[in-house]
């Protein structure tokens, strides 16, 4: 932990709650008590399967969606109890790039406007600045200035997905959370767009919030990733070590059911079975959320849920069978 | 021997748009064997559904075009100009095809029991009871839990994988000969996505099938097929046994395919290896090799005229110009020729 005292941190998150309710004695509990740390100028990943939650948990650490409990601190701010020109400075340090870049473009306008409605809205500029910033963030996104007049249906998928990028970065942000922001892509166009944010992220010292499925793609641009499960985070590393060493029986499963572009590395490769489904996230059981699938599951498994330790040195685990092992 | 199910010859498929025709498939031939699994690898929009939807029948009649020297021979039977009552009869019986998306293909106002046995009704002289019976045994097949009560509930009460299974019992419920699986496991999760496909597996065995997997996935045809064929903008640009594609491609396409996936031995945060620009308008195909525009190696020739098959084993070939001794190589290694690139 000693190198990390020097980095600064630039969001702390502190037993973030999000439940949604969902009828009479029902709680949706989306995000479920989920504590960590992002560093500024690093990436960390989320990782997990549909419905475990990362999406609602980055769009809670944007502010997008009001906690239910627990604290989302922006350079020591916690920016739910910010007032309302307050949230507005924070939009203009954090933005974010969303999944479908078909339905996250207004296709009533153009491009340009696109781009520059955050330039407006903050008052970075105006006139010929403007345009001169729109035709410059193109460039940099790797479109050109005659793109600026047209309309988001005459651009292809990984185009769009620039025009996402190109407007997060107009009002110089510190910090960008990527919702899932190449699956809709195909692989050739998601090298484009994987590329073109860790470069941007070198030059400008960006900080993301990297939330995806393709757990390849995640260790490819994370320092750190986060394996969450039904709302939990089960474990928490540097992507290193997690894709080395992962010690979760989710993690573990997880990492076996990545297909690898190998004919002979999959033939010997021993995938660990994981029977069944997510379960429902509506008034979960209590005790671990992955013991109804975990083989190692005790009945200590389903009565008290595993606190997230240190069992190794940056390296964090929730289960009680890892924490037995290493004594804690 | 395993004996040869399907043989499609310069299959060609245009369709009338407003922008003008637009050819889709370009002169697309290959084979597949009882027991094979090929896999159609391509970015979206290279074709790869519209040629499985031609095997099936299943292209719009107002606007599509097969042009009259394609010829499709399922078991020695030719299927363009069936009328579509016999290709009714084909479809699910013999030949079966599962989608991507399990929610739009199943009928959400029927019970998951009756869309398996409706397929059965169709097919077979059987009481409505019998077919239930049967799809009850194939609902466990594909391992869903209280196969029972299931039977009875809509696909709304389904999750996405759960939904996939039942999809595959409602395509193999007649033991067809071929199944043709359709980016089946795209909008599945990776612990979803590797159950499916172990089950397309074992099902294949236990059925003989063969299987036609179109997907964009390289990770998932590695674990699963025997034949690759790539295809790039309406062309098969590279075809071979699975391993032949993997470890020695040789069309810079397959090339770069393969390269732009990470993989999770290597270091974080180096550059991926990236495809500039994107594939050509299919209204106006080019005339010379379709990925001249894109290809690090492109010379002169290959915007001018489309490359032949160059043939490297008794199952590998590609349409390269790299590989041909007419073409003008000087300037580009001599190692690349006719070997791996």
């Amino acid at each position: 932990m000693a190198e990390n005292k020097e980095k600064q941190v630039l969001i702390e998150v502190k037993n973030l709650k999000k439940y949604f309710k969902v009828g009479k004695n029902k709680t949706l509990k989306a995000v479920d008590d989920v504590s960590f740390k992002i560093y500024k100028g690093e990436t960390l990943g989320i990782v997990g399967e549909s419905g475990c939650g990362k999406t609602t948990c980055g769009k809670t650490v944007m502010g997008l969606y009001p906690a239910t409990s627990g604290q989302v601190l922006f350079n020591g701010v916690d920016i739910h109890s910010l007032s309302k020109s307050e949230k507005k400075d924070f939009t203009k340090k954090a933005q974010i790039i969303f999944q479908d870049p078909y339905s996250s473009l207004n296709p009533r306008m153009t491009v340009g406007d696109i781009i520059g409605e955050g330039i407006d809205i903050h008052h970075i500029c105006k006139g010929e600045e403007r345009e001169k910033r729109i035709f410059e963030l193109l460039q940099i996104v790797g479109l050109n200035k005659e793109h600026a007049s047209r309309f988001p249906h005459e651009f292809s998928g990984g185009q769009r997905q620039r025009i996402g990028i190109a407007r997060a970065l107009a009002i110089e942000p510190e910090f960008i959370v990527c919702d899932e922001p190449i699956s809709a892509l195909d692989v050739s166009i998601q090298a484009q767009v994987v590329n073109l944010l860790i470069e941007l992220q070198k030059k400008k010292g960006l900080t993301y919030m990297f939330i995806a499925h393709d757990l390849s793609m995640v260790k490819h641009i994370s320092d750190r990733v986060s394996v969450m499960y039904l709302g939990s985070m089960v474990e928490y590393t540097t992507s290193n070590e997690l894709y080395k060493e992962p010690l979760h029986p989710y993690t573990k499963a997880l990492m076996s059911s990545i297909p690898i572009p190998d004919p002979d590395e999959e033939a010997e490769k021993k995938r660990i079975p994981i029977e069944g489904e997510i379960p429902s996230p509506i008034n979960p059981k209590p005790g671990c959320k992955f013991a109804s699938r975990c083989k190692y599951a005790t009945d200590r498994c389903r009565s008290e849920q595993p606190q997230l330790l240190e069992v190794i040195p940056d390296h964090y685990v929730a289960c009680h069978k890892i924490a037995s092992e290493y004594n804690l | 021997m395993s004996e040869q199910l399907l043989n499609i010859e310069h299959l060609s498929v245009s369709f009338k748009t407003y922008a003008g025709t637009m050819h889709a498939v370009r002169d697309v031939s290959f084979t597949l064997d009882e027991g094979e699994t090929l896999a159609i690898v391509g970015e979206s929009g290279c074709g790869k559904t519209v040629t499985s939807k031609s095997i099936m029948g299943l292209l719009p009649k107002q606007n599509s075009i097969i042009s009259p020297e394609s010829k499709i021979t399922f078991m020695g039977r030719q299927m363009i100009g069936l009328s579509e009552k016999e290709m009714a009869e084909v479809r699910g019986r013999d030949i079966s095809m599962i989608f991507q998306d399990p929610m739009t293909s199943l009928n959400p106002t029927m019970k998951v029991g009756e869309q398996i046995a409706e397929s059965i009704l169709i097919h077979h002289k059987v009481s409505k009871d019998e077919a239930m019976k049967k799809a009850l045994e194939m609902l466990e097949l594909v391992r869903i839990p209280n196969a029972k009560q299931r039977m009875k509930q809509y696909p709304f009460e389904f999750s996405g994988g759960m939904r996939q299974r039942a999809m595959i019992a409602v395509a193999l419920v007649c033991k067809p000969k071929i199944l043709i699986a359709d980016e089946p496991t795209t909008a599945l999760d990776v612990t979803i996505q590797a159950q499916i496909m172990e089950l397309i597996g074992e099902l294949k065995k236990e059925l003989n099938m063969g299987v036609i997997l179109v997907t964009h996935d390289l990770g998932v045809v590695a674990s699963v097929a025997d034949s690759i064929q790539v295809m790039y903008a309406g062309k098969v640009v590279e075809y071979g046994k699975s391993r032949e594609v993997f470890y020695s491609p040789k069309h810079p396409y397959t090339l770069a395919l393969l390269k732009s996936v990470p993989r999770l031995s290597t270091e974080n945060k180096d550059v991926l290896y990236s495809l500039k620009g994107t594939p050509p308008d299919l209204i106006v195909p080019p005339d010379g090799c379709p990925f001249a525009a894109r290809c690090e190696y492109g010379m002169n020739l290959c915007r001018r005229v489309n490359p032949q098959y160059t043939v490297f084993s008794e199952t590998q070939k590609a349409s390269c110009w790299l590989h041909d001794e007419r073409a003008d190589r000087s300037g580009l290694p001599e190692s690349m020729f006719g070997g791996n690139i």
